[in-house]
């Protein structure tokens, strides 16, 4: 198999998959033309604690994991601390990507962060742009070698072939 | 149920090809070239099995030239026409847009060491024009090569009209049969053919063995250097078992073309009729200029690689050329070629059958597939834009 088992589990059984009508930030990363996108809702509550979270994606089966763990990981978190969720810990959780998957871990985390941009944005929080420089993305535009995370930087159990 | 409908990736092999290759490993061990009783029993054996391809073919035997498989004599074919067309100056090639890429990255390469590549367009449909090709020949094209029918899409190019404007025109004409060798009549003498590829586990023979038919006369380049094997053109002991083996495979097919063609038609028919049902889809490829076997289809909204994996599942395996499948960022070149965006492109399915299969199987594949594109469609972003009229749909 080309994925871990993590990554089946989570595409075949994906958590926290729909839409939310209510969502307090909303967002949307990734380009159908490059075949993959993610779309993120979060709700959040007064104390700044994601509350709910929902996902939408187009895309091969570790976008659709890497949206799914990445929803688990924010949930019930601190907005401040889901903007720390990077791309390689959405890969450590899922047990590893193969190498030229590992960019849909790059627009998860890119995900996570449009919609808390998003949120701030709606709320008139001041925030630091910095915290949203627009990162690796859709790897069709930009190339596996740009992506922040290379395979060589993966020390961990790899997929099983 | 459990379904292999991926047969234009490989094929199961019969019993014939498998009980030839044990009793070939059993009992005939000797190398061809060697001059005792057992080399010259395995040198008997590997003769008859080029007659045998070659009467396929309706080639003689001394024009063909055993191979690893479909990408080797693909690559020999081109290459020797290359240097052949060099020698006199010539320096042109045309080919398509849509040929498997043991042909697009041969005539890359070639381009770096100074040829000029022309790759024509196709229509809609997937098939060449040939007032296209007539109008790119030009007086230094050394080589035209043409696959014969498509392994994405299945379509089935016009190769005997072409075969007759090269023969005509003096060009060396080159086919890549390898998805339609067994699967479809070929004559390579009615056709006008110089070179044709074909591969045996597309017949349901074994895997890394294929042959190349250079017509008498053809010049061919050896690629792989060494013995004298296959007339000094390709060295390396021969693959005795796996030739043998592929010559009962192809001899199988090819007396059995019309009776499988019929039955496999009327499954292909069958599976695109059910699945057309499905909102927003397309069948790619013309509808009678197909291979018997080939059904591709693309589903607006959904990505095919997740498609695969929810089909791999019920027990349904087939293909996609989307790009996550393809191992490149783009989706199929062969279905950009038509004209689809990449969008769309990336919601491919082949499915892709064989005698082995049944009309049941069918049923089972329209029973499953459009719950997955519903339940895919439901999740996907891009299906919502086309929904709610935010994205244009591409396929009514």
């Amino acid at each position: 198999m080309l994925y871990s088992e993590k990554v089946m589990d989570h595409f075949q059984n994906p958590r926290n998959v729909g839409k939310m009508e209510d969502a307090d930030g909303v967002g949307e990363v990734g380009n159908a033309k490059c075949g993959d996108i993610m779309k993120m809702y979060i709700k959040v509550d007064d104390e700044g604690i994601i509350s709910d979270v929902k996902f939408n994606t187009f895309g091969c089966g570790s976008a659709i994991a890497t949206s799914s763990i990445a929803t688990e990981m924010i949930m019930g978190k601190r907005i401040e601390e889901a903007l720390t969720l990077s791309n390689k810990a959405v890969v450590e959780a899922l047990d590893g990507l193969p190498a030229n998957k590992l960019h849909c871990s790059v627009l998860a985390e890119e995900a996570v962060k449009a919609a808390v941009k998003d949120y701030y944005d709606k709320r008139g929080i001041a925030y630091d742009e910095k915290l949203f420089a627009p990162g690796g993305g859709s790897c069709c535009e930009t190339p596996l070698d740009d992506c922040e995370l290379r395979p060589e930087d993966i020390h961990i159990k790899p997929a099983r072939q | 149920m459990f379904v292999y409908s991926d047969n234009a990736a490989t094929t199961k092999m019969s019993k014939t090809a498998m009980d030839t290759m044990f009793s070939m490993l059993e009992e005939v061990y000797g190398n061809p070239s060697s001059l005792h009783t057992a080399g010259q029993t395995a040198r008997e054996r590997l003769e008859e099995a080029r007659k045998t391809v070659a009467d396929c073919l309706n080639a003689d035997e001394r024009e063909i030239y055993f191979t690893s498989g479909g990408s080797e004599a693909d690559n020999q074919a081109i290459i020797s026409a290359a240097k052949a067309g060099e020698r006199k100056g010539k320096k042109h090639i045309i080919s398509t847009k849509i040929e498997h890429h043991a042909v697009l990255h041969t005539l890359e390469r070639l381009e770096k060491q100074g040829f000029e590549v022309t790759l024509l367009d196709v229509g809609r449909d997937g098939i060449v024009k040939v007032p296209d090709l007539e109008a790119a020949i030009r007086p230094d094209t050394a080589l035209v090569t043409v696959m014969f029918a498509n392994n994405e899409i299945g379509t089935i190019q016009p190769v005997a009209e072409i075969g007759n404007i090269c023969r005509s025109k003096g060009i060396i004409f080159h086919t890549d049969a390898v998805q339609a060798a067994g699967h479809l009549h070929i004559d390579v003498k009615a056709m006008n053919i110089d070179m044709l590829s074909l591969s045996a586990h597309k017949f349901h023979g074994p895997k890394g063995v294929g042959a190349l038919y250079a017509r008498k006369g053809t010049a061919l380049t050896s690629i792989i250097d060494g013995g004298a094997q296959e007339r000094g053109k390709r060295a390396g002991t021969e693959n005795v078992p796996a030739i043998v083996s592929m010559a009962a495979a192809f001899k199988e097919a090819c007396g059995n073309i019309d009776k499988n063609a019929g039955y496999v038609i009327a499954m292909r028919d069958r599976l695109i009729a059910g699945l057309e049902k499905i909102p927003h889809s397309v069948v790619n490829g013309d509808r009678e200029n197909r291979l018997p076997n080939n059904v591709n289809m693309c589903f607006e909204g959904i990505e095919g690689e997740s498609l695969l994996l929810m089909l791999d599942a019920k027990g349904i395996e087939a293909s996609s050329g989307s790009a996550c499948t393809s191992g490149s960022l783009d989706p199929s070149h062969v279905l950009l070629a038509l004209g689809l965006p990449h969008e769309v492109a990336h919601g491919s399915l082949r499915l892709s059958l064989s005698e082995y299969n049944t009309p049941e199987e069918m049923d089972y594949i329209i029973e499953k597939v459009p719950g997955i594109i519903e339940y895919l469609r439901n999740m996907s972003p891009v299906w919502e834009e086309l929904e709610s009229g935010r994205r244009e749909h591409f396929i009514d």
